[in-house]
């Protein structure tokens, strides 16, 4: 909303605030005031002159030589518009003024002829030419007969004025008028408004024998009003009504179409305009328009509407889409002499689905939508009366014909005055929160500690005690209130344990040299199906309506996000990353829109283990280094022992060299390498990757630690080296080993692995270092051997392994 | 006779231990002195021939020869020793200022630093973390937060749907609701809830369609605003220093009334105006207010015993104001060379 300084000061006092001492005010009680504009703003040295005489340039065609009078004196001036014509009086640029874009106007001679000057069109003088009146987009600008010849011309053009833009959003829709903000700003002022009552002049003869009115349209035209107007002369506003039209944003066109967009902003009420000529009959009826029903309305568009829509029209044909634009068979012309003035209230829902399936939206239907002062429309239909009466030779017909009630009760509210300090945290008297309300001008009555609240319509957003709480606190402002703290229950809080033990993943993952990435949830729908650790193959859940192909469906998997994080680095010479994600999948289930939300654990590693430095180059990090993280991670955090990685077969993955992690027979996540041939269509080198779904996995939080105290017997260890096929598998060994370990067992380890001329072709070996130990005593060199043949033995009889010689 | 030979071996002896020039020499003169055969244990087994005074004498002085000779020879294999570890360290010098084997360790992403900030600051001031689902009903995300279906501040093209009633959160509220519902009309409820939110925007450098919120709420019997400018005043100290100050403008906000904007003093200037604050010396933070009484009712809450307040911010607004970064998309591109400079952060 644009909001003119000068203008408001028809209905508030502004002496002693400057425009910017205003936008501040406003903004800190509620009105974000953008920004100002100074349309003036660089403007210098132009008058007001009279083209005394005006003759045809003896050198050039397009040209006219003038003479001006200045005030002060009298000079001769080149001027190339069309509409020059003596007797004009029109804004002159003198020589040393500036004009728009800061251009210095001086003495000059053109073909000959001295000029003195410049006689300015509204372009030059800084307008945009949007919204310049048709009359003179092409010429210069003339004044009418009240201005002063030899006056600064600035004010005359409201270039003297500031603009306001105050951004208004839901809940500030009553200052989309210029009485709105007039009231807004008499608050903060605390100053009175003026505001004078239309005073129509009408004829005797009632316009309810002109035209009859019905509305059958349920509950979504509260109100239809309409008022009849005769012998209209169509021609230009007045100056002041143009530019103030101009300074808010809008292009003066004529009179009548004038009249109605200045009481739109003056009033916030949208009129209409008929032809009355034009209508077709003596009827109006407001009804929902048929199914495909169809209108051309002013902008010359076919326009196709349902039966959602609303539509005036004369008893059989459309003749306007109600409050969004009228239909072009009934707009105002040069030539209308007889219009129809419709002032109503439309439903602002219906308004809004009809504006946005149209993609018409126009001030009028913005106002409609956002809400209005419903007992200003018939106030409005006679403001645009009076100054027909006044600027268009105007005939009103007496009386507005009407379907509906003009006015409806103010809003009561009822509260306790008190209840404004609780919740502010404030120490009000009764008398401030009083004042504060009847500054806003609404009326208030306190019955001891209950305060009796009446709202006027306008204010149609204040509709509960805590809307008036919001009112005083944001008049008297919130900087004037203090800060405190709560004075509640002192509650104790901390994390609960998934989100302690997701912590201490991060600061593994850190430890571990993974670097954490943030990707996005939504990815292409051929990215959102692949690496999923479960269900592959399953259509992922798509957005209805994407922004783009990349951001259409929701990610199964973290895992090609990160192979995108890796391909972004190795294209910039950066082929050594580390990076580990934690963060939702999205997993459909069967029957279902919404998906099963879970988080993940997900890494990449691709390059050198280290850095190269002064000891040579590190070796490439390979499938053991990937394990080796996910290991030591799950160590870390006392699930390592209940962890079993069993070779799989996975859609992307090397098919040797990936591993399915298996947490109480469920498969709760994989890792290996990425498939040789995703790697070439990524230009990616060997590269290594896991997921695990760790919120399934660790959602109970870390097992307490149960300690044990030191040994205070020595334990025993023993190395065992055992040839077998080499289809047997290191977990298999391992499996067998400690099944048959008895509890003397303490651990098993891995320490060498063979494969070669020492051993048959077919054959490795594998030595593990087995570790025995009792508690309770030391144990005998027989107690163990008993134990360690036993593990031989069922070595061999499970897994044909032999002791290596 | 005997007791001349003594002096004899000894004047030999210390001769040959202090021109030893090596542990083996020493240790030779040792074998050859002191050993069983040596010619000290002859004297000594020759003593027998002695008469009953000589034989005290020549023994007393036999043994402090040996004596002496062992000592001299301890000392001596000390001196060499330590010789020999001087020359050893001399050896062993190395270039101290080569660098060492680091061990390379990842970086927190910024985000997650700043939200784990902010969670720490609300945990010590008794608020849990609280999170909810990124595919949210369209009720939780809009109706229960006072939003219903033809609000005009509502606006389709702004939210991934997936079906007419399933969204991707366009903000971490619908978190309040669900645990307001969860305390079934009990307060108090201290929460803040930390996530990632999804609005149909094009992404560009302030701009994206992914982004992370943090919510707060505080529901209890006599919450007042001015508690809400106490809560944040703490929080910006924290998080923008210590001297700064807050501001609250009103605002609009369909899920609180009133609702307010919170501003703090510029931490580049002070509040003197400089481009990070576009000269009027106040950044603008967070949007806060009193929780709707709508939105305590739908969440079965009385709002006739309970008040309550709520606050959201940007994470990416914060860590962008705080460090001068001036896109976005930094933080979703995940380049390391962005990612590493917040590694304390
Ligand atoms: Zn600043």
């Amino acid at each position: 909303m644009l909001v003119s300084y000068k203008w408001l000061q028809d209905y508030v006092d502004l002496s002693g605030i400057t425009p910017e001492e205003l936008a501040d005010k406003i903004t800190n009680s509620g009105i974000e005031v953008e920004h100002i504009v100074y349309p003036g703003e660089g403007l210098k040295g132009i008058v007001v002159g009279k083209v005394e005489s005006c003759e045809q340039h003896p050198e050039a065609e397009k040209l006219h030589l003038c003479q001006v009078d200045l005030g002060a004196e009298s000079v001769q001036i080149v001027c190339g518009a069309p509409n020059v014509a003596a007797g004009q009086k029109v804004p002159v640029a003198t020589v040393g003024a500036r004009i728009a874009n800061n251009v210095k106007i001086k003495r000059a001679k053109l073909r000959g002829e001295i000029s003195n000057g410049m006689i300015c069109s509204l372009d030059e003088l800084g307008f945009d030419h949007n919204y310049v009146p048709k009359e003179y987009a092409d010429g210069i600008y003339v004044f009418d007969d009240e201005v002063p010849v030899g006056a600064d011309a600035l004010p005359y053009l409201n270039l003297d004025d500031a603009i306001l833009d105050l951004d208004i959003l839901v809940n500030s829709a009553h200052c989309m008028n210029m009485i709105g903000v007039a009231y807004e700003v008499g608050a903060i002022l605390d100053r009175p408004i003026k505001l004078k009552k239309p005073e129509v002049i009408e004829s005797d003869q009632p316009a309810s024998e002109k035209i009859s009115i019905s509305v059958d349209a349920g509950d979504k035209v509260s109100y239809y009003g309409a008022r009849v107007l005769n012998s209209i002369k169509v021609a230009p506003s007045p100056r002041w009504m143009q530019l103030r039209l101009i300074n808010a944003g809008v292009r003066p066109i004529s009179n009548v179409v004038d009249v109605s967009n200045y009481v739109m902003l003056e009033y916030g009420q949208p009129l209409h305009t008929f032809d009355f000529d034009q209508f077709g009959s003596d009827h109006v009826l407001v009804r929902f328009a048929g199914d495909h029903e169809e209108i051309t309305t002013l902008d010359g568009q076919l326009r196709k509407l349902t039966d959602e829509d609303l539509l005036i029209t004369n008893g059989k044909k459309g003749v306007a889409v109600a409050g969004v634009m009228g239909g072009e068979n009934t707009e105002v012309s040069r030539a209308t002499e007889n219009v129809l003035l419709e002032a109503a209230i439309f439903d602002p829902i219906s308004i809004r689905k009809t504006a946005a399936r149209l993609q018409l939206r126009s001030d009028a239907s913005s106002r409609y939508e956002k809400g209005l002062d419903r007992n200003r429309v018939a106030l409005a239909a006679d403001r645009a009366a009076e100054l027909l009466v006044r600027y268009a030779h105007a005939t009103v017909l007496k009386g507005i014909v009407e379907v509906g009630e003009r006015t409806v009760d103010e809003h009561q509210i009822t509260m306790p005055w008190q209840k404004i300090n609780q919740v502010l945290g404030a120490d009000f008297t009764c008398e401030q929160i009083v004042g504060i309300l009847r500054r806003l001008n609404f009326i208030v009555d306190v019955e001891d500690e209950t305060m009796h609240v009446s709202v006027p319509a306008r204010r149609f957003d204040v509709t509960i005690p805590e809307d008036l709480v919001e009112e005083v606190g944001r008049i008297y402002g919130y900087n004037h209130i203090p800060a405190t703290l709560p004075e509640g229950t002192s509650s104790h809080a901390s994390l609960t344990p998934y989100q302690k033990i997701r912590r201490r993943v991060e600061g593994l993952m850190n430890s571990m040299g993974l670097t954490q990435a943030y990707t996005y949830s939504l990815t292409s729908k051929e990215n959102a199906s692949f690496y999923v650790v479960n269900n592959q193959g399953v259509e992922p859940t798509q957005v209805v309506w994407p922004m783009s192909e990349e951001h259409a469906a929701l990610r199964q998997s973290i895992v090609p996000q990160l192979i995108n994080v890796a391909q972004y680095h190795l294209n910039r010479q950066m082929p050594d990353i580390k990076f580990y994600e934690i963060g939702k999948v999205f997993l459909p289930v069967k029957g279902e829109a919404r998906p099963a939300e879970e988080e993940h654990l997900a890494g990449i590693i691709t390059g050198k283990r280290t850095e190269r430095n002064w000891e040579g180059e590190s070796d490439a990090v390979d499938f053991f280094s990937v394990k080796g993280i996910v290991e030591s991670l799950l160590d870390s955090l006392a699930v390592g022992d209940q962890i079993v990685y069993a070779p799989s077969k996975r859609e992307g993955m090397h098919p040797g060299q990936t591993a399915d992690i298996l947490f109480k027979g469920e498969v709760i996540g994989y890792l290996g390498t990425l498939h040789p041939k995703v790697e070439k269509d990524y230009g990616l080198s060997e590269t290594f990757v896991f997921e695990l779904a760790i919120e399934s996995l660790l959602h109970h939080g870390e097992a307490d630690i149960k300690y044990h105290g030191l040994p205070r017997f020595p334990s025993t260890t023993r190395d065992i080296a055992l040839v077998v096929k080499r289809t047997v598998a290191a977990a298999d060994l391992d499996r067998v080993i400690r099944e048959n370990g008895t509890p003397l067992l303490k651990s098993v380890r891995l320490f060498d692995v063979y494969e070669g001329s020492h051993v048959a072709p077919d054959e490795k070996s594998m030595a593990f270092s087995l570790v025995y130990f009792d508690p309770e005593r030391t144990l005998t060199d027989e107690e163990v051997t008993i134990v360690h043949e036993k593990i031989v033995r069922a070595c061999a009889e499970q897994l044909g392994a032999e002791l290596r010689g | 006779m005997l007791k001349e030979k003594l002096l004899e071996l000894r004047e030999q002896a210390l001769a040959n231990i202090s021109s030893a020039n090596g542990l083996k020499a020493l240790q030779e003169a040792q074998i050859r002195f002191l050993g069983k055969k040596g010619p000290i244990t002859e004297v000594m087994k020759s003593m027998g021939k002695l008469s009953a005074e000589e034989r005290p004498v020549v023994g007393q002085l036999a043994n402090e020869v040996r004596k002496l000779i062992a000592a001299r020879i301890e000392e001596k294999k000390a001196d060499l020793e330590a010789k020999l570890l001087e020359m050893k360290l001399e050896h062993e010098k190395i270039d101290v200022t080569l660098p060492g084997r680091k061990i390379a360790t990842g970086s927190p992403h910024l985000l997650a630093s700043i939200i784990q900030e902010v969670e720490d600051l609300f945990i010590g001031l008794g608020f849990s973390i609280e999170e909810g689902p990124e595919v949210e009903q369209d009720y939780y995300n809009f109706e229960a937060l006072n939003l219903p279906k033809d609000h005009p501040a509502r606006d389709m093209q702004d939210s991934f749907y997936i079906t007419d009633e399933l969204l991707m959160r366009t903000h971490t509220s619908p978190v309040q609701a669900h645990t307001l519902e969860k305390h079934k009309g009990v307060g108090p409820v201290k929460v803040i809830c930390p996530g990632k939110v999804y609005r149909r925007d094009n992404d560009d450098a302030t701009h994206s369609h992914q982004f992370m919120q943090i919510e707060g709420l505080y529901v209890d019997h006599h919450v007042r605003l001015s508690d809400l400018k106490g809560i944040l005043t703490v929080f910006a100290k924290h998080m923008f220093g210590a001297d700064r100050e807050i501001r609250l403008r009103p605002s609009f906000f369909p899920f609180t009334e009133p609702s307010v904007e919170m501003d703090i003093s510029c931490f580049r200037c002070g509040g003197h105006g400089c481009n990070v604050c576009k000269g009027t010396g106040w950044i603008e933070i967070l949007g806060a207010g009193m929780v709707h009484p709508n939105v305590l009712r739908m969440s079965g809450f009385d709002p006739s015993e309970y008040t309550g307040f709520a606050f959201g911010m940007g994470p990416e607004r914060i860590a962008m104001l705080k460090y001068g970064i001036e896109d976005i998309r930094h933080f979703y591109t995940n380049d390391i060379r962005f990612l590493r400079q917040f590694n304390r952060a």
